[in-house]
């Protein structure tokens, strides 16, 4: 195994290890799904008119909680000293740390996404694009969050400077996402929107690993 | 791949403050030196320079044999105070992890094992082992993957006397075979053939 596929696996197995990892993160995801009707109020007609959109914020906030690990428990133990000391890239490190990200809480909360829009009172038929859409969206918001979370190194509750970092850069994938999935919704073409989804999930993987690896590299100096 | 370290007129500074100035250093394949200073004068912090992480002020570090990406990425270890080893991990899935990581294969986990004796702790989970125990995971990396420069950061502070021993011994086995050995200690450094000492 080379040494990125073995880090990969490493990222995963620590993201599933100990605390839940996914599971809480869905499990949150949940919390503020179920939170919703609670505040908007139980007429299934609005709910269901919201029900995607607010299916899609909640992924953006589920999203945020595993980032803080991401970059810092590296850091903090010394392990990234040891990961940017090698002949591979470091800013194809990062980009495997992120996709390990993407794949250990991206894609269960890919999975989650159409349940807690249909819960909401999504139509059936949406489903199939709300999970494309959480898929790709998620992988901007992990690489995006990979952004934010190298940014915070070494930042007394980095954590929430994470969210403030990061929140304004998850707009474009909520705004395209969202109104992907209204459009789908009542019949109108939905194609622009997931381009543009995907275009910023593109972008963000092409361009983020070179943010990662310089903030990592000023964090370690 | 690196038949040579050698430091010039090197200067670092840390947050603002200058820890040393004008530092030189020769070392050679078969050389270890140990690098000696009070707390705080910079003995981490030029070990981070050689390898690197840190960016010095002044001063040229230069490699023989090799550019400094390469001789960096392929042809140092470092071993600082931070061990890089995950508490809810096992010993064997760190160790095979750093190994595979510096390019080093299945069998040379075991080795490297066998060599710290480690056989009976692979199991265990990081949180389980003692500081000793764990500078012994860290040292494994060492035998796991070879290579030529040795960065090492006090690095028999949490060995016991029996281990402080076992390490002089490989620390000299490593120098035999042609290794350079640059090391910040408190206590004698074994086989050390120079010293370089840091003012406060």
């Amino acid at each position: 195994m080379s040494p990125l596929g073995a880090l990969f696996r490493r990222e995963v197995a620590l993201a599933w290890g100990r605390g839940g990892g996914p599971l809480v993160t869905v499990g949150f995801y949940a919390g503020v799904a179920t939170l919703l009707p609670l505040a908007i109020g139980p007429e299934s007609q609005r709910l269901a008119s919201v029900a995607t959109g607010a299916a899609w914020v909640a992924l953006a906030l589920a999203s945020l909680l595993s980032l803080d690990r991401l970059f810092e428990r590296d850091y903090e133990d010394g392990a990234l000293d040891l990961l940017a000391l090698s002949t591979t890239p470091l800013e194809l490190t990062c980009a495997v740390k992120c996709l390990g990200q993407w794949v250990a809480t991206g894609a269960p909360l890919a999975l989650a996404a159409p349940v807690a829009a249909i819960a909401l009172g999504a139509e059936v038929r949406l489903a199939p694009l709300i999970f494309a859409c959480a898929l790709a969206g998620g992988l901007a918001f992990a690489f995006i969050g990979g952004i934010g979370a190298s940014l915070s190194l070494g930042a007394r509750r980095g954590g929430l400077l994470t969210a403030v970092i990061v929140l304004p850069l998850f707009t474009p994938p909520v705004i395209f996402g969202g109104g992907a999935l209204a459009a789908y919704a009542s019949g109108l073409p939905w194609q622009a929107g997931m381009a543009l989804l995907g275009a910023y999930a593109a972008a963000a993987v092409g361009l983020g690993p070179l943010a990662m690896a310089a903030a990592c590299r000023n964090a370690l100096s | 791949m690196i038949a040579g370290l050698s430091l010039r007129n090197l200067s670092v500074r840390r947050g603002g403050r200058l820890l040393f100035e004008g530092l030189d250093l020769e070392l050679a394949p078969g050389e270890a030196c140990a690098l000696t200073g009070p707390n705080g004068s910079g003995k981490t912090s030029l070990l981070r320079a050689v390898a690197g992480l840190v960016r010095p002020e002044a001063g040229v570090i230069a490699f023989e044999g090799a550019e400094p990406d390469a001789a960096r990425g392929a042809g140092l270890h470092f071993i600082g105070h931070l061990d890089g080893l995950k508490p809810a991990r096992t010993a064997l899935e760190e160790l095979a992890f750093w190994t595979r990581w510096g390019g080093g294969a299945e069998t040379d986990v075991r080795a490297a094992a066998q060599a710290l004796e480690l056989v009976p702790l692979l199991d265990l989970e990081i949180r389980r082992l003692s500081a000793g125990q764990r500078r012994r995971l860290a040292l494994a990396r060492l035998i796991a993957a070879p290579r030529p420069l040795w960065l090492l950061d006090e690095p028999l502070s949490p060995l016991d006397a029996r281990w402080r021993g076992r390490f002089a011994e490989i620390m000299v086995d490593h120098l035999r075979r042609k290794g350079l050995i640059l090391a910040a200690v408190h206590d004698p450094l074994p086989g050390a053939t120079r010293s370089l000492e840091i003012p406060a």
